[in-house]
């Protein structure tokens, strides 16, 4: 009889794992713009120092996605790389290697900015390429001047949805109209954060610091 | 406030209404005087008189968990002196037989000896040598008057000489006698050392069944005392538990830090075997589930090898025979070995991943992985010191069953104590909250008799005036009624 004691624990751990297992999901998925439009092109270099701190955050079963933002973004082909980490870790360094190698690549054939800048664009194709992912955190970095202009033919006046995203405004620069009135800065980052708030995104933050890079998922939830 | 000011009979004038209101009340309150107290006899009793009851009941419940601990106690104090009772006779039981079942041949050989040494020692005893015929002779001549006869000087010359050669004969056989003598007693010297060891032996033994007869005499003292049922035994059993529960608490948190480590070396690899983003109950990662189930794999064997071993008594493993406890003991160890080395391989597989990962992140902040650095056999240093962690805390993990069985034990003594106390806190908590209740009664029953007091002087001027208060029957006036007895209570 006492044997068989050792079954006990088994078989309560096994009806454990079988009957408790959580069917919240506990993955992030992390969605990048970054603008590639006139003069922010430059910034790059920054840009991909962001991605490499991802890379080197991100866990398995994480997704991460990198997005350029140009005159119109609402489309697949400017996502420049995409991943969801896989369980092995000598399969998941592989897998940040290639991404890494991809933003290298895309940064060094980059020659030139796009004349517009379509962040909303870029924005909702985030937001559907997150809840396709169906991760548990779900995280859009906008790296960009966050200064939209559109040619006369793209409609973005309208309402979209964000439920359940994060937004993250990364090195968002000032431009010479902002030095001249301040307010125009402020005012701007506003607009930004009414409009992505009454899209329903869950919360609305600005890193401006990039060599403190952790405050980007600093409590999140 | 309306309703208040309904009340007043002169708006204007408060205090000459509150005054009129006190006077015309005061007679009603007079007149409901007995009822009231009544009342409020009952409202305070009713919470006191259940108060007391919840407080005696406690008392009397933490009585009988105190006897039922003391019985508890005293049987597992039986118990234990029982056994420690039993090893001690075993071991003088083995003392006998392993020392002094070679008694009789001891002392026979002890007897041998000294009859030898006797028999040798006779030998070397000092003979004095027979005194010789001529010394009769010598005697004789020596009686002869000297004289100048030279045939006397020469006769006693001759005899001179003969006696000088004689002496130095007999001189040369005593030397060699004694000679002899000598080394009879120097070839006792093995005899003697022989019977000094043997007697040391027997000394040896002797006091150590001393001892153990002194052990047992000691702890039979002990088993009367627990048999009587005395306060001192209950005591020193009490007390020896406590001692005994915070000593194995303290081996227990020392042997839970050695499986915190143990976790956090194995957790990392196991995230990668079963997958880091699963998740079982809330945030609890599935990786932390599966690093704990080898730990309590690993703790369930250590308990099974040390009761197989007969170290713990946990389990009642009295029913299986010696050959089935010993084919758990391999078992248990067997698997216990197979998890150690499991530990082993996660312990390398987690210093892979961990390098794997300081070269992507020397990779992804633009840096090159130095060669020299990754070559180094420095690096070996904690990895092998990792393996060696890896595989000797599963078997550390095991001993973990011996404070386990003695926390067990005595914790059951411990907290039986801890519950007696605590249900004797409660029990008092209640009676002073009930002794409170009653007073604040009592009070409350003052306070109205103080609003009535001027009716209440008048009563007692009258009943003291008047001869009617002798016919009145004892406690049928008024006054008695009003000033319970101290102390009535109806428990």
């Amino acid at each position: 009889m006492s044997r068989r004691l050792w079954i006990v624990p088994l078989l309560a751990l096994a009806l454990l794992a079988t009957s408790c297992a959580d069917s919240r999901s506990h993955a992030q998925a992390v969605y990048m713009l970054v603008d590639t439009s006139g003069t922010y092109s430059q910034e790059l270099d920054k840009a991909q120092r962001v991605v490499s701190y991802l890379l080197g955050t991100l866990k398995s079963g994480d997704s991460l996605a990198v997005a350029r933002v140009k005159s119109r973004s609402f489309t697949e082909k400017d996502i420049i790389a995409k991943v969801t980490l896989g369980k092995d870790p000598m399969q998941m360094n592989n897998q940040k290697r290639g991404f890494a190698d991809k933003i290298g690549t895309f940064k060094a054939d980059l020659k030139k900015g796009s004349a517009y800048t379509d962040i909303t664009g870029g924005i909702i194709q985030a937001s559907e390429f997150l809840n396709e992912t169906g991760a548990g955190q779900k995280t859009i970095l906008i790296f960009s001047d966050m200064q939209e202009e559109l040619d006369y033919k793209t409609v973005r006046s309208f309402p979209i949805d964000l439920k359940g995203i994060r937004i993250i405004a990364l090195n968002v620069t000032k431009l010479a109209t902002d030095n001249v009135d301040p307010r125009r800065y402020m005012g701007r980052l506003e607009w930004w954060e009414q409009r992505a708030r009454a899209a329903g995104a869950t919360d609305w933050k600005v890193v401006n610091d990039l060599e403190h890079l952790e405050r980007i998922f600093k409590g999140r939830g | 406030m309306n309703s208040w000011q309904a009340l007043m009979i002169w708006p204007e004038n408060l205090l000459l209404s509150l005054l009129v209101l006190f006077f015309a009340a005061v007679p009603i309150l007079y007149g409901a005087r007995q009822a009231m107290h009544s009342l409020l006899h009952a409202m305070f009793r009713g919470i006191s008189n259940p108060l007391r009851l919840l407080s005696r009941w406690l008392f009397k419940t933490a009585d009988t968990l105190r006897e039922r601990n003391k019985l508890v106690l005293l049987s597992r104090g039986s118990e234990e002196i029982s056994h420690s009772i039993v090893k001690e006779f075993d071991r003088v039981t083995n003392l006998v037989e392993r020392d002094l079942h070679g008694y009789p041949a001891l002392q026979r050989k002890l007897m041998d000896e000294i009859t030898r040494i006797e028999e040798e020692f006779q030998k070397c005893g000092e003979v004095p040598p027979p005194p010789p015929e001529w010394t009769k002779a010598v005697a004789a001549i020596a009686k002869i008057k000297p004289s100048s006869d030279g045939l006397v000087e020469r006769i006693l010359e001759d005899i001179s000489n003969s006696i000088e050669e004689i002496y130095e004969k007999v001189t040369a056989e005593y030397r060699e006698s004694s000679k002899q003598r000598h080394n009879i007693l120097k070839n006792f010297m093995p005899f003697w050392r022989s019977v000094d060891r043997t007697l040391k032996k027997v000394d040896k033994d002797l006091t150590g069944m001393q001892q153990s007869a002194a052990k047992i005499d000691e702890q039979v003292e002990k088993y009367k005392q627990i048999h009587a049922k005395s306060e001192k035994a209950e005591h020193s059993l009490t007390s020896s538990s406590t001692i005994l529960f915070v000593i194995s608490l303290l081996a227990i948190m020392i042997a839970a830090g050695g499986a915190f480590v143990n976790f956090w070396l194995i957790e990392r690899p196991m995230a990668a075997m079963v997958g880091g983003s699963e998740y079982i109950v809330g945030d609890i990662q599935a990786s932390y589930l599966a690093a704990m189930v080898i730990i309590l794999f690993e703790t369930l064997m250590g308990l099974f090898l040390m009761e197989s071993l007969g170290y713990t008594h946990l389990f009642p493993l009295n029913n299986i025979n010696n050959r089935m406890r010993r084919w758990l003991a391999w078992i248990s160890f067997g698997i216990l070995l197979v998890l150690a080395g499991v530990e082993v391989a996660l312990a390398v597989m987690r210093d892979m991943i961990i390098s794997a990962d300081i070269a992507l992140k020397q990779e992804l902040a633009g840096g090159a992985v130095t060669a020299a650095v990754t070559n180094s056999w420095a690096l070996d240093i904690p990895k092998a010191a990792q393996m060696i962690l890896g595989f000797t805390l599963p078997f550390a993990l095991a001993f973990v069953a011996i404070p386990l069985e003695y926390l067990i034990h005595s914790g059951r003594t411990v907290f039986g104590a801890l519950l007696v106390l605590g249900i004797r806190g409660l029990g008092f908590a209640m009676r002073f909250i009930s002794s409170m209740v009653h007073q604040i009664g009592k009070g409350t029953e003052h306070l109205y008799d103080a609003v009535i007091f001027l009716p209440l002087i008048i009563e007692r001027a009258v009943l003291n005036r008047g001869p009617r208060q002798a016919a009145l029957p004892p406690g049928n006036s008024g006054s008695v009624a009003a000033f319970p007895k101290h102390g009535e209570h109806v428990l």
